[in-house]
């Protein structure tokens, strides 16, 4: 009898992408709820115990790690809407776009958030840099994917909600409807997909996560400042 | 029949251990391909042209087509020529296969890189996290003549430049990370990949090239002099 299991965690992106995927696919699962920031489950060490992260699928007993190894994995194993085109070029072009926002985007988008002076503006420009470099991609394109979305969609996630939802909290003003009309296009159909927007976590309880994390971050900053006559 | 516009380039730099990789992997398809020398210290407009986003090498165009990033074009090659396959068949040994390709490049590979380029309190902890993913690569390697069993296959490729490049960038950099005392089952890998009647055939750059190109890399990445002259090849 196959079992899938995915070991998760509600805020992070990484993790929702699977359940995306798997309900793509309506695939049933059972969600196990890591408190990732206090204590990881045993289970999720044995799993993962090289990176020791969520998300982890386990299907028939066995475990895959890595959010974009996962969606490969699910695509490959169950019919349904497909995740990745099926022409081995339009794959690969996929596959590149999907190493560039988790490689690129993503550390550079969420160091704009959390960073602050010099390093901060770096990545604020780097950040913009990225996001001129994906507007691009959108031209006559409703979905990253096309017309459905596909894994470029699923792998922006972070673009599209936590991201909006940091940079606020962060007071940074970078990505904007004026600078990035097509982007902005794009987070409205994505948000507006119910596959999508029955899968996200909730504003408030992120909000309020990412602003303990901010008040943190200050109380450790001026601990660490020297003290000024 | 075949398209009369099938051929593939593979534009490339010497010494490039990411252009390596899809040689090896085009050889084991046994394609063939034009290569094209891109002096990557002196771009010509095929970089930006090919790749416009990171224009840098490899690139392999297919039919017209260009695909940058060696990773990517790996898996492009075996979608696209099916014999002796590269991944395994099986969904889940392919995700170990990429799970594990990934780490070694995030863990070994880059740091290794910026043991070779740092000084100091960065290049010793460069060097910890890489014997660190070192120690996880040789315990997945016990028992195992490739990584994924008997034949070669996707994570050798990606992981290759241990056996002809790590051994440089350590005498460069002053720095051990590969003991073979310490690592038995990568030493017998090593051995088994340079002794694969494909992989010994392939060109790879001289030794006593790559010493003076990533001693020069050195120097300039540790921020010691500016770089005023590009190495091409001849």
């Amino acid at each position: 009898m196959a079992e899938v299991k995915l070991f998760g965690s509600w805020g992070s992106p990484f993790s929702r992408r699977i359940e995306v995927a798997l309900k793509l696919k309506g695939v049933e699962y059972e969600f196990i709820e890591e408190d990732i920031y206090n204590k990881k489950s045993p289970l999720l060490l044995k799993y993962n115990p090289v990176h020791k992260k969520v998300p982890v699928l386990l299907h028939n007993g066995k475990p895959i790690c890595e959010s974009v190894v996962i969606l490969e994995y699910i695509d490959e194993t169950w019919e349904g809407p497909s995740i990745l085109p099926k022409d081995p070029y339009e794959r690969a072009m996929v596959r590149f776009w999907v190493k560039f926002l988790d490689e690129k985007c993503f550390p550079a988008m969420w160091q704009a958030c959390w960073s602050i002076g010099e390093e901060q503006e770096k990545a604020k420009e780097e950040a913009t840099e990225f996001l001129k470099i994906l507007e691009g991609t959108l031209s006559g394109k409703k979905f990253f994917g096309g017309d459905s979305i596909g894994m470029v969609d699923i792998v922006a996630n972070f673009i599209a909600y936590w991201f909006m939802i940091l940079q606020e909290l962060a007071g940074i003003v970078v990505l904007t409807k004026e600078k990035f009309p097509k982007l902005n296009e794009w987070m409205n159909e994505y948000l507006n997909c119910s596959i999508i927007k029955e899968n996200l976590p909730l504003k408030d309880k992120l909000t309020a996560v990412f602003q303990a994390r901010f008040q943190a971050v200050a109380v450790a900053a001026a601990a660490a400042a020297p003290s000024v006559k | 029949m075949e398209n009369k516009d099938s051929t593939v380039k593979l534009v490339g730099f010497w010494v490039s251990p990411y252009v390596q990789r899809v040689r090896w992997a085009l050889k084991l398809k046994g394609v063939e391909y034009e290569y094209i020398e891109e002096d990557i210290f002196n771009r010509s407009h095929l970089l930006s042209e090919l790749n416009p986003v990171h224009q840098k090498v490899p690139i392999l165009v297919h039919s017209g087509k260009p695909l940058p990033e060696s990773f990517i074009i790996l898996e492009y090659i075996d979608e696209t020529w099916k014999h002796n396959p590269l991944l395994p068949q099986d969904p889940h040994e392919r995700a170990t296969a990429r799970f594990w390709a990934k780490f070694a490049e995030e863990k070994l590979f880059d740091a290794a890189w910026i043991g070779l380029c740092s000084e100091d309190d960065e290049h010793e902890g460069a060097v910890k996290s890489s014997i660190e993913a070192l120690e996880k690569i040789e315990e997945n390697l016990k028992g195992k003549n490739f990584f994924g069993g008997d034949r070669i296959g996707y994570v050798d490729i990606i992981i290759g430049w241990i056996s002809y490049m790590l051994p440089i960038w350590e005498e460069v950099a002053s720095m051990k990370i590969y003991d073979p005392m310490k690592f038995p089952a990568i030493t017998s890998w090593i051995s088994n990949f340079r002794k694969h009647p494909v992989i010994k055939e392939e060109y790879l750059p001289s030794k006593d090239e790559m010493i003076v190109y990533f001693q020069w890399r050195r120097k300039v990445l540790k921020g010691t002099f500016p770089p005023v002259f590009s190495m091409k090849k001849n």
